[in-house]
């Protein structure tokens, strides 16, 4: 085409349709991409909002305000129960009947007696004393209160009797039914009992489980990157190993907790449902995340930085610690966070190493049986009890919260420490 | 190893007295490989004390591997390999007693692109003398940093902000932060890969300055494009060409009487 039947191309009908045709296929693109954040916005809206409101009424539980004499006779035979009880009926004169009292005892957890029971361990001068007390009521009574059974079901279909509503309004109206913050909630342990079921043992459990598995797989990680970033010869055996590397961080999950189940309890015996196995299978699952993440973070480190370093005589050791290492911390640092972020999530391996019990002590070290907070979510989820479905929904909001800490605090790193050369 | 280094420059064109000067440092028969590509085929070259030595030469020519030879910072590059004789003060710095850490110490380097660390400027200078034990306690340390900025030119510039990064300062401060931390450690000999190809004319004009100053105590190498540079600054130019030294020779010889035609057509821009 020559010069001046291009230039008329230009100002030609075709050329201007072409030109449409450009922006739109732009726009378009745009559209696209604007559909498409939407709609992702849109499922971590629904999702959030679906586990918010399903379980922010988990923190909070129904406490029994109670008068109680604490005769001296009952508490040295430890019958608590009948100590409780008997303040419960005092503030229902009108009920006689043994119906009416089974009903009104089911007001009560099955955990007050041991409450109260803490209560003249801790404080032994109230013996003989009349108290006013709080206890934890009844999860079924908490639903209830807290609108999940419906009030105008037929009596049959309802897991609640007249006579128990009925006494619960009155204990509403005086004031002597409340809800209050579930401080059991962040204290206890696992529970058949929803109202005394807590998720302090998984959060200990997770923390040790994760601390064994940072204190594993930082070192070993950063090592290991740095001498294959830095030291290693580039033949076939690195190449094999990097390889290697990259397939073992796409390994499923399940896998490392196969290994570990043959390996750390089958061979080397260690005790099940610990969280020093769980640590070391979620090292192994960790190592391939934080090598390839620090492989990256020193690759980013400009050559003319260790160009420098040599050029002046420091030895490819000092080089490495005096200079690239520390420029490559961040990026180190945020992938070992995401690492983390990644093994605290982590359920699959640890049901295979016994993880997955039903632990209702909070563990006090490594060899302790313990469960972590994914497999407490997932157990609880699986309970029958309708007071579990908001604590699911809770124990997951804590598990988000987490894992939002931590990336925060992965990208806060990754901007404070952040260098442009 | 021991290697003669007093040699006696070739008797050059007519009316030229031969005369003797010390060799620094001497290359005979240089050859190096990546892998199975040959970049330098057999360089001898003499580097006198206390003297400017350009290399000049078309881009691939190989300048830059050889100046990388002589400090054996070719060693971290993979698949790279030496052939030939390369000796400091008569000793092969290939050799089994050299150690390629010690040497660089003693061959030091500017690179192209000014690469400060991001550290402060005072350490950017005391880096060096630390890691190499040369000065003991906080005085003797400040007294190397402050006469090393001194000597580079860069003092009555960066007096006031010694704990302000290196990288905050401007493309041609750098450079010469640059070199007072390549003067700090005490090097023999300096070598320069195009240390002015990133900076302006007058930050050039700086550097150029500098490098004339720094002849009285150390002997300079420097890899340069422009060939003003290079008739400006040195007192022997290597002319190098596809991985051949063409000529070597006194610089003012080069620019006036080249003795090969693609010298010639070097320098006066018929390719390049």
């Amino acid at each position: 085409m020559s010069v001046a039947a291009s230039k008329s191309h230009y100002q030609s009908e075709e050329f201007a349709r072409r030109l449409r045709g450009r922006y739109a296929a732009e726009r378009n693109f745009k559209i696209a991409g604007v559909a498409a954040l939407a709609l992702a916005s849109m499922m971590l809206v629904v999702l959030l909002t679906s586990i918010v409101s399903k379980g922010y009424t988990a923190f909070w539980q129904s406490q029994i305000r109670l008068e109680v004499t604490l005769d001296k006779a009952q508490v040295e035979e430890r019958n608590f129960t009948a100590i409780l009880r008997q303040g419960l009926y005092a503030q229902f004169p009108q009920i006689t009947d043994r119906t009416g009292k089974r009903t009104l005892n089911e007001l009560l957890s099955s955990g007050a007696p041991y409450e109260l029971e803490a209560l003249v361990k801790q404080n032994p001068a109230i013996v003989g004393t009349t108290q006013t007390i709080w206890v934890r009521s009844d999860d079924e009574v908490d639903q209830f209160i807290k609108g999940y059974f419906p009030r105008n079901a037929p009596e049959a279909e309802r897991r609640l009797n007249d006579a128990k509503i009925a006494a619960i309004d009155a204990m509403v109206a005086q004031g002597s039914l409340v809800q209050a913050f579930n401080t059991t909630l962040f204290s206890a342990g696992d529970s058949r009992e929803a109202e005394q079921a807590g998720i302090w043992g998984a959060i200990v459990g997770s923390m040790l489980t994760l601390l064994v598995t940072m204190a594993l797989s930082v070192p070993i990680g950063v090592a290991a990157a740095v001498y294959l970033e830095e030291f290693a010869p580039k033949n076939k055996w690195t190449d094999l190993i990097e390889v290697n590397i990259n397939n073992l961080a796409a390994v499923p999950s399940i896998i490392f907790g196969l290994l570990g189940l043959a390996v750390f309890l089958g061979f080397f015996g260690l005790p099940r449902s610990a969280p020093v196995v769980g640590g070391l299978v979620m090292a192994l699952m960790t190592l391939p995340v934080i090598i390839i993440s620090a492989r990256v973070a020193l690759k980013s480190v400009p050559p003319s930085i260790r160009e420098a370093a040599l050029g002046i005589g420091a030895s490819p050791l000092q080089t490495v610690t005096h200079h690239v290492l520390p420029l490559a911390m961040p990026g180190i640092l945020t992938g070992t966070i995401i690492g983390m972020a990644r093994a605290l999530g982590e359920t699959a391996p640890l049901l295979m190493i016994g993880m997955v019990a039903f632990i209702v002590d909070v563990p006090h070290g490594m060899t302790d049986s313990a469960t972590v907070l994914p497999v407490q979510i997932y157990m609880w989820a699986d309970s029958p009890e309708r007071a579990f479905t908001e604590r699911t929904s809770a124990a997951i909001m804590v598990l988000l919260g987490f894992l939002i800490v931590m990336n925060g605090l992965a990208v806060f790193l990754r901007k404070k420490f952040e260098r442009r050369w | 190893m021991s290697v003669q280094t007093q040699i006696h420059t070739k008797p050059q064109s007519a009316g030229r007295t031969a005369q003797v000067v010390p060799n620094k440092m001497i290359a005979r028969d240089v050859k190096v490989f990546y892998g199975a590509k040959q970049a330098l085929k057999g360089i001898n070259v003499e580097i006198q004390e206390n003297k400017v030595l350009a290399l000049i030469g078309p881009s691939g020519c190989g300048k830059s591997t050889f100046l990388r030879c002589l400090n054996r910072m070719n060693d971290t590059i993979e698949n790279c390999r030496v052939d030939g004789l390369i000796a400091l003060d008569g000793e092969d710095i290939y050799g089994k007693s050299i150690d390629a850490v010690q040497l660089r110490a003693r061959v030091g380097m500017v690179f192209q692109k000014p690469n400060p660390f991001p550290k402060s400027i005072y350490d950017n200078i005391a880096y060096g003398p630390r890691i190499h034990g040369m000065a003991t306690g906080r005085e003797e340390l400040d007294e190397v940093v402050e006469k090393s900025l001194q000597r580079a030119g860069l003092w009555n510039e960066v007096k006031d902000r010694l704990r302000e990064p290196g990288t905050g300062l401007s493309g041609g401060q750098q450079q010469r932060l640059c070199i007072a931390r390549a003067i700090a450690v005490s090097p023999e000999v300096i070598l320069m890969d195009e240390p002015c190809s990133a900076l302006d004319p007058i930050a050039t004009a700086h550097i150029e300055e500098l490098i004339d100053e720094l002849r009285e105590n150390f002997t300079i190498v420097i890899v340069t494009h422009n060939m003003q540079q290079a008739a400006r600054v040195s007192q022997k130019t290597a002319f190098f060409h596809l991985g051949d030294m063409v000529e070597c020779d006194d610089t003012e010889e080069i620019f006036t009487n080249p003795r090969d035609e693609r010298t010639q057509g070097y320098i006066t821009g018929r390719y390049g």
